[in-house]
């Protein structure tokens, strides 16, 4: 995801001004960029949500079938989550099959829904062993400018809670929203030498040393988290980097939810 | 399965006073609206609304040729990748390439191989991704007219845009543009590509039962469509290129506001003018 090269110039600039609390961008070092949602965004989707990050641009398409459960979990729908990294969304991505950086980030994304239990996946039982609902989040990442992993979270999150099963045409009765339960939210911060900055942008992102992805419901509680990159963090660090991810998971939530 | 053969048999795409199921003429288009430049990280970029299709194209380059082995010292490549996202169709698609996006994606390279001045640029790559994010039937066509926009938009240069149009025939009619539902009960399909200027025809495919007659008649039809979509795509490029007295006014700070120091912020409008 980060094969381009960041200038010495352009490095020195990003740390002298994060040194004194400020970003190219304007931005504190605690403020994530301006979220927009666009919800049912595409019509043959079950639900869908097109979410912009700053300039980071995704779209996600929910689908619905029905299928068999897993033979350890008889009694709950199953949840599918990939994303593609379109050669589209920036000069570096390649067009094949999903490269580790891609997988991690579905599977990240895929831990904040599951773990936060954001859909009741109990209630997509249709016959307990044969037949429960398959949900399918496809995540279609359009511009890449820094920090999909919230971007696609947001994507993902704003996308089930518009979605319609489509039971009419499976002669199961009548369609109904997905049953959400839950409102994960998820806040990645980077780590420039000494420096930690929410939602990093794509500069940020190339030259950051570590990286926490902190996944937490309306409670403030931890559903899921994920450190990526070669750095290391401080207990002290990562304990600022959860209070953080907690306050703007509050500010972040509510975009969520609405339209 | 005999109600089905039975409903596809009886029903009817034209109605008695000549309008197709959603009210249009035989000759009359679905509503198209083009944007240029929509992404900030591609070098040019276009979306493209057509009827119920959402496709996003965007061109990189001419940059370097990779695999080097694929390089032409003499010329640059004209390449496309045409890709559908899995919620783009009703029965969710697979992610990843199947036979038809390859077909699709070798003959629009080629439709754009014939106005692209590769000469200009050896050992380059002049890549185009075309994204189809919801499908309505005339995907290729509408993926092609965007990803023409796309690259003018990156500043590629080209003897003229490339307009694509489709049309077919249903209830034996030949009709323009047909959607999805047409497609699908028609009897014939007939996408093509032509460069206006010239009248140079780069992509043609057929497929289904057309006498000699009808194919000349569809593809009346379509080059007479492609007059207008080829304003329509020239528009989008005015609107995205031109500066008018109302955009400098814009710009100007207002006279009365305080002075305060604010950082910059992205458009106010994120997803176009009907939110994309």
């Amino acid at each position: 995801m980060s094969e381009e090269i960041v200038s010495e110039l352009m490095r020195a600039h990003v740390y002298r001004l994060a040194s004194t609390g400020q970003r190219v961008d304007g931005r504190r070092l605690d403020e994530p960029r301006k979220v927009s949602v666009a919800r049912t965004f595409v019509k043959t989707a079950e639900g869908s949500a097109r979410v912009k990050l700053g300039n980071t641009d995704v779209l996600v398409g929910i689908k619905m079938s029905v299928g068999e459960p897993y033979p350890d979990t008889p009694n709950t729908g199953v949840l599918s989550t990939s994303v593609e990294l379109i050669p589209m969304a920036s000069p570096t991505f390649e067009a094949g099959p999903p490269r580790p950086d891609a997988i991690e980030l579905a599977r990240v994304v895929d831990r904040g829904i599951r773990e936060s239990k954001m859909v009741n996946m109990e209630r997509l039982c249709i016959t307990p062993k044969e037949k429960v609902w398959i949900l399918f989040i496809d995540i279609h990442v359009l511009d890449y400018d820094g920090n999909l992993f919230d971007a696609c979270s947001y994507g993902a999150v704003a996308a089930l809670s518009s979605t319609i099963a489509p039971a009419k045409g499976q002669g199961l009765g009548d369609d109904f929203p997905l049953p959400v339960e839950h409102w994960p939210v998820s806040v990645t911060t980077a780590k420039i030498k000494d420096l930690l900055l929410v939602d990093p942008s794509l500069d940020e992102e190339r030259m950051a040393d570590a990286r926490l992805t902190v996944t937490t419901d309306e409670n403030g509680d931890i559903r899921a988290m994920q450190k990526g990159l070669s750095g290391s963090f401080t207990y002290e660090e990562v304990k600022r980097i959860i209070e953080t991810a907690q306050r703007v998971g509050r500010d972040i939530r509510p975009l969520l939810q609405s339209s | 399965m005999e109600d089905i053969e039975h409903i596809e048999k009886e029903m009817k795409l034209i109605n008695s006073d000549g309008r197709r199921l959603d009210g249009r003429s035989f000759d009359e288009l679905r509503p198209i609206r083009i944007e240029a430049g929509v992404l900030r990280r591609a070098d040019g970029s276009a979306y493209i609304e057509w009827g119920g299709n959402k496709v996003l194209a965007a061109v990189y380059g001419p940059r370097e040729a990779h695999p080097r082995h694929l390089q032409d010292p003499a010329r640059a490549l004209v390449q496309c990748r045409y890709n559908m996202a899995p919620f783009s169709v009703s029965d969710r698609k697979r992610p990843g390439p199947d036979r038809r996006s390859v077909e699709i994606s070798k003959v629009i390279s080629e439709a754009f191989s014939s106005v692209v001045f590769k000469e200009q640029f050896p050992r380059t790559s002049v890549d185009i991704f075309i994204e189809v994010l919801q499908a309505d039937a005339g995907t290729r066509c509408a993926g092609l007219t965007a990803a023409s926009v796309a690259l003018a938009d990156a500043g590629v240069p080209m003897r003229d845009l490339v307009t694509s149009c489709a049309s077919g025939k249903i209830d034996d009619v030949v009709c323009l543009d047909l959607n999805k539902d047409e497609d699908n009960f028609g009897d014939a399909d007939c996408p093509m590509a032509i460069v206006p200027r010239t009248g140079d025809v780069v992509l043609l495919q057929m497929d289904g039962h057309l006498t000699y007659d009808e194919f000349q008649k569809a593809m009346g039809l379509s080059i007479d469509a492609t007059k207008r979509i080829y304003e329509m795509q020239r528009d989008a490029l005015r609107r995205r290129y031109s500066v008018t007295l109302e955009d400098i006014l814009k710009e100007a700070p207002p006279a009365a506001a305080p002075v305060e120091p604010e950082p910059e912020q992205p458009p106010e409008d994120d997803f176009g003018p009907e939110g994309i």
